[in-house]
């Protein structure tokens, strides 16, 4: 499956990954929540679990912290077996949707607390979370409880607890999806440059395409319990292996093609009249993906045939539906682009730099 | 691995060990502490550890209990979860357990505990007693050896705590509720002479006599059921959904019934309508002769509606302030009037809450014992009936276990209809979001008819309890009503020398030892059973909440009974002794604590313990500093329904109180049977005061650090 030429696997000679998932299962009952699943994260990266709800995401990451045990399969966390380990035991700590902080505590006793479970004296541990809630922009916040913080504040307690503790892997459940648009940006990009100053490995779950591509060193793309792709932001944007990939990291029309000639890398292909050459990477039937903005609407006796069917002015761009033999399209044009309207006639081309061939879903 | 398994696994086996060698095997009669008994330990017949008894005393077949003890120290040096150490783990648990409890049974104080032993064996020709500390200890040591082996194998996530924690409380629930109910469904087949026989059962099963007790029975619970929740409804909609005025008043009452011992509003309702009563003797001025018209089914049915009025309304108040009132707002925006919007979505959304409440008040009419015994008259109901065939001059053994047995199946059948049945079909959802929008007020016809039902049920109830405290200062009543301290001398006398020499003093202390005692142990075992409900998952998680709801639906009478049967003989004899009844009231009322866990847990979201324990806690500690905390109101709830039960509690310990240890409320019922009303009278007035205080301090003590929640 790995197509992608500088996908990075820890797995290189020497090095220990950080954390490592061989074959893992996990079953609820007769519902395999997680199918076999191996995965290797190096020290020091920051890779995001994606997918749609009920891939299987939120399950590997509880059965890295140890929440939940895997069914089969090992799990080893710098190299150390951890399968059988229950959460207390493992060097992981996680950081939660709901921030999970403890209402009964000072948001700096919430901060220190793994410290001094961990047998810590008092003091040194205080002192420790007072470095950490500066860490996070908190300082002289520790006295409040967690209720008399604003929704931002509170998730930057979750990460400065955490933190503190300096674990071998952090851990992150959706943690923005709590915050607004705004916040959502301005907290993943401060996630972001904590894990590139204090240099923590993290395994980053969300739902939200946009963020895992701001945020991953890689992405881990999981589909009905299995990983679909793991690769960088970018191979996964601009090499999707499936049309599931590409649908699901930003958008794309899924077309049928016919393969007229196959060569050592490129291959021709025929999308209704259409002829031209792109790279087979290897799949034995494969349907094209094209972006909307690879989509050329032009002449209507060029390309395909088309008609507009919806046409929607959004202010920095257009957004059309065209209807073609192939199916309809989703196609974005500058605003500058001459206006189309609902009926035109279009002939419908694809700029090669947005189409790639993958696997049928 | 932050702590060190080995250590604490090898301080197991020692924990086992050391009470193996040096606690006394067996009960020892007069306390385990009285420092009388020290010069005699350890070479003492009934003070020996088991290497004394087995050396000294021949007691051979305790020294087979030490291999499973030591078994483990062969796989010490594995790693945990090594399949084989797990495995060592397991099988030594449960062979210990086999042998523990094996020997326990087969030799019994007359020798082989099976009669065909002696025909196949020969007599064995010795003996032994009650199992003691160092049975017990030992035995739970088995037991965590099972749940260790189980943890490592990745149970539960494979936290010990909450294994051994899951592993105490299983083998207690079938020591003290499968193991006692088990004895009963033997001995119902017991015949007079000894040996079991199918016979005896169906004869006992065949009487009409039983037939027509049960059916009594029956009746008496569809009245009481249907009665106080159509009460309990009126006050619900009462206290919500009109401009009723003293709603808070209402609901301060409703605590009335539970601090009342359960016979004292019948004693209430004799002094009223009895045929010296307050209102027989004004009907008798017009003409109507003085019967004894209230003993039999109209007094019982009227004590029990008034006891458990407040219990419905409990229940039926969440019922209907759980229907949303955006949902009664939609259906009138939608054209429905106010009676088409209560017909059509109010009450079709209450229908399963009332039925669950029915049934609730089925169950208690069925287990009620103490209103029976004292206004039945000739309406034998079944835990009366019980009652009479274990105390009554023939003491049928036999015939107590079979009634036993029907009642059992009635509230079994109860329990289970209102688990399946209601359970699944609540509509009501709280959501934990804040609800706008006003409760759509009553129907004009039903306001009224609220209020006409609702209102004089109130009078009357406020007559009876003043009853309770007028009747404790009258002489003679119904003949003498001048006031006097009389009443309260005879049992609260303390002389000038303050000797305390009122008749009831034993009793109270004895009383409040062991409702200080068992409320503690309540809430723990309650709130640690919701914790492992709302919080773990595992194998037989279904199975685990049934079992420990089941003791909620066995009658007292049923508890009591199976108590003196299972526990009067070896191999664990408590009957005589203050463990029994801690024991009963603690399995008897843990479902509340359960009860009151689970609602407070499912408000606290789970991932503040997984937050915990990602942070490093273990369990323990994750249970400690937040699950405790956030606890706290469940924790006042269970320890106070535990300290009140305990106070309160008749129909089981009527059969397990002895001379030693005697109850405040088998006092005050055997007063009553002796026609001293108003010393019964009395100490009951002083017992709802004393609760009043008790529960008031506990809620003081624990809710003074209020818990900093989330307001937003």
């Amino acid at each position: 499956m790995k197509l992608s030429d500088d996908d990075e696997q820890g797995r290189l000679a020497g090095v220990t990954p950080a954390v490592e998932l061989i074959d893992v299962v996990k079953r609820f009952g007769d519902v395999v929540a997680v199918e076999p699943t191996s995965l290797a994260i190096e020290e020091g990266q920051l890779v995001t679990l994606l997918g749609p709800s009920g891939c299987g995401k939120t399950t590997t990451l509880r059965m890295i912290a140890g929440l939940e045990l895997a069914s089969e399969g090992t799990i080893r966390i710098d190299g150390q077996d951890v399968t059988k380990l229950p959460a207390t035991a493992r060097d992981v700590s996680m950081v939660f949707q709901s921030y999970a902080l403890f209402p009964h505590m000072s948001v700096l006793d919430n901060v220190a607390y793994g410290l001094v479970t961990s047998g810590r004296p008092k003091v040194e541990a205080h002192r420790i979370a007072e470095a950490g809630l500066a860490r996070v922009g908190l300082e002289g916040l520790g006295q409040r409880l967690p209720s008399a913080l604003s929704g931002g504040q509170q998730q930057r307690v979750a990460v400065a607890r955490a933190l503190v503790l300096e674990p071998k892997v952090l851990l992150f459940d959706e943690p923005l999806s709590n915050l607004d648009a705004r916040l959502r940006r301005q907290m993943r990009e401060d996630i972001r440059s904590l894990q590139r100053e204090v240099g923590f490995t993290a395994v980053y779950v969300t739902h939200d395409q946009d963020e895992a591509l701001a945020i991953s060193d890689r992405i881990v793309l999981m589909n009905r319990a299995r990983i679909a792709q793991d690769a960088t932001p970018h191979d996964l944007f601009e090499r999707p292996t499936s049309a599931f990939a590409a649908r699901f990291i930003g958008e794309a029309n899924i077309v049928d093609v016919e393969v007229l000639e196959r060569g050592d890398v490129m291959a021709t292909i025929a999308v209704g009249a259409l002829r031209f050459e792109v790279a087979h990477r290897g799949i034995e039937s494969p349907v094209l993906a094209a972006r909307p903005y690879a989509v050329r609407l032009g002449d209507a006796r060029e390309g395909l045939r088309g008609e507009i069917l919806t046409a929607t002015y959004l202010g920095d761009h257009r957004e059309y539906v065209v209807r073609t033999d192939q199916g309809e399209l989703f196609v974005t044009a500058p605003a500058g682009d001459v206006a189309l309207e609902r009926g035109a006639a279009v002939g419908v081309t694809f700029d090669l730099g947005g189409v790639v061939l993958v696997e049928p879903e | 691995m932050r702590e060190a398994p080995r250590s604490k696994a090898l301080r197991l086996i020692l924990v086992g060990l050391v009470a193996y060698a040096l606690l006394p095997w067996y009960a020892v009669e007069d306390g385990l502490f009285d420092p009388a008994l020290l010069p005699f330990y350890p070479a003492d017949f009934e003070l020996g550890p088991a290497p004394w008894q087995i050396v000294l005393f021949g007691r051979w077949w305790l020294a087979a209990i030490v291999a499973p003890l030591v078994a483990p120290l062969a796989v010490i040096r594995r790693p945990r979860s090594d399949p084989l150490a797990t495995r060592v783990w397991i099988a030594s648990g449960v062979a210990g357990l086999v042998v523990g409890l094996g020997q326990g049974f087969l030799i019994g104080p007359l020798g082989w505990g099976i009669e065909a032993f002696d025909t196949w064996f020969g007599p064995i020709g010795l003996a032994q007693y009650g199992m003691g500390a160092g049975a017990l200890v030992v035995h739970t040591v088995f037991v965590l050896y099972i749940t260790n082996g189980l943890a490592a194998r990745g149970f539960v996530r494979g936290d010990a705590f909450v294994v051994g924690a899951l592993g105490v409380i299983v083998a207690s629930v079938f020591v003290f509720v499968f193991y006692p109910v088990a004895t009963i469904l033997v001995r119902a087949f017991e015949r007079p002479t000894g040996g079991l026989s199918v016979l005896v059962f169906l004869e006992n099963l065949a009487s009409a006599k039983v037939w027509l007790v049960a059916g009594r029975t029956l009746l008496l619970g569809l009245a009481a059921g249907g009665g106080s929740t159509l009460l309990g409804f009126g006050f619900a909609l009462l206290v919500t959904r009109t401009s009723f005025r003293f709603k808070r008043t209402m609901r301060a009452l409703t605590i009335l019934p539970i601090i009342t011992p359960p016979f004292v509003v019948g004693l209430a309702l004799i002094l009223l309508f009895g045929r010296a009563g307050a209102v027989t003797v004004w009907l008798s001025s017009f003409g109507i002769p003085a019967t004894r018209y209230i003993f039999g089914f109209p007094g019982i049915l009227l004590a029990q509606l008034l006891s458990f009025t407040p219990i419905a309304f409990l229940v039926l108040i969440g019922v209907v302030e759980g229907v949303s009132p955006s949902m009664e707002e939609a259906a009138q925006t939608l054209r429905a009037s106010r009676w088409t919007t209560f017909r059509t979505v109010s009450f079709p959304l209450m229908r399963p809450g009332i039925a669950n409440a029915f049934l609730l008040g089925f169950i208690e009419s069925l287990a009620d014992f103490g209103n029976p015994l004292v206004l039945g008259g000739d309406y034998d109901v079944l835990a009366t009936e019980i009652y009479f065939a274990v105390a009554g001059a023939q003491s049928d053994i036999a015939r107590a276990a079979a009634l036993a047995m029907i009642l059992l199946a009635f509230t079994l059948a109860a329990f289970f209809l209102q688990r399946g049945w209601v359970g699944k079909k609540s509509y009501t959802t709280v959501t934990g979001k804040a609800d706008s929008g006003a409760p759509c007020p009553l129907p004009a016809p039903i306001d009224a008819l609220v209020r006409a039902a609702v209102l004089p049920w109130t009078a009357f109830t406020a007559t009876v309890y003043a009853m309770i405290v007028f009747g404790g200062f009258v002489k003679l009543w119904g003949r003498d009503h001048s006031l006097t301290f009389e009443h309260y001398e005879d049992v609260f006398r303390i002389t000038s020398d303050l000797q305390l020499a009122g008749g009831a003093w034993d009793s109270l202390f004895t009383t409040v030892t062991i409702a200080l005692v068992a409320a503690p142990l309540t809430a723990l075992i309650g709130l640690a059973t919701a914790y492992l409900l709302a919080r773990q998952r595992f194998v037989g998680h279904a199975l685990f909440e049934m079992g420990t709801m089941l003791s909620f639906a066995i009658p007292g009478t049923v508890i009591g009974v199976s108590y003196v049967l299972a526990f009067n003989v070896p191999p664990i004899e408590l009957t005589g002794s203050a463990i029994i009844l801690v024991a009963c009231f603690v399995f008897r009322n843990m479902p509340v604590g359960v009860r009151a866990g689970l609602a407070t847990l499912s408000q606290i979201d789970a991932s503040l313990d997984e937050a915990s324990l990602t942070l490093g806690a273990t369990a323990y500690g994750t249970v400690r500093r937040v699950v405790l905390p956030l606890l706290r109101p469940a924790l006042v709830a269970a320890l106070v329904y535990g300290f009140v039960r305990a106070m309160t509690a008749v129909s089981a310990v009527i059969f397990l109180v002895s001379a030693d240890h005697n109850l405040a409320t088998t006092y005050i019922l055997g007063r009553v049977e002796n026609g001293d009303y108003g010393p019964a009278i009395a100490y009951s007035s002083v017992l709802i005061v004393l609760m009043m205080i008790v529960i008031a301090s506990i809620e003081l003590v624990l809710k003074k650090r209020d818990v900093g929640r989330r307001s937003a």
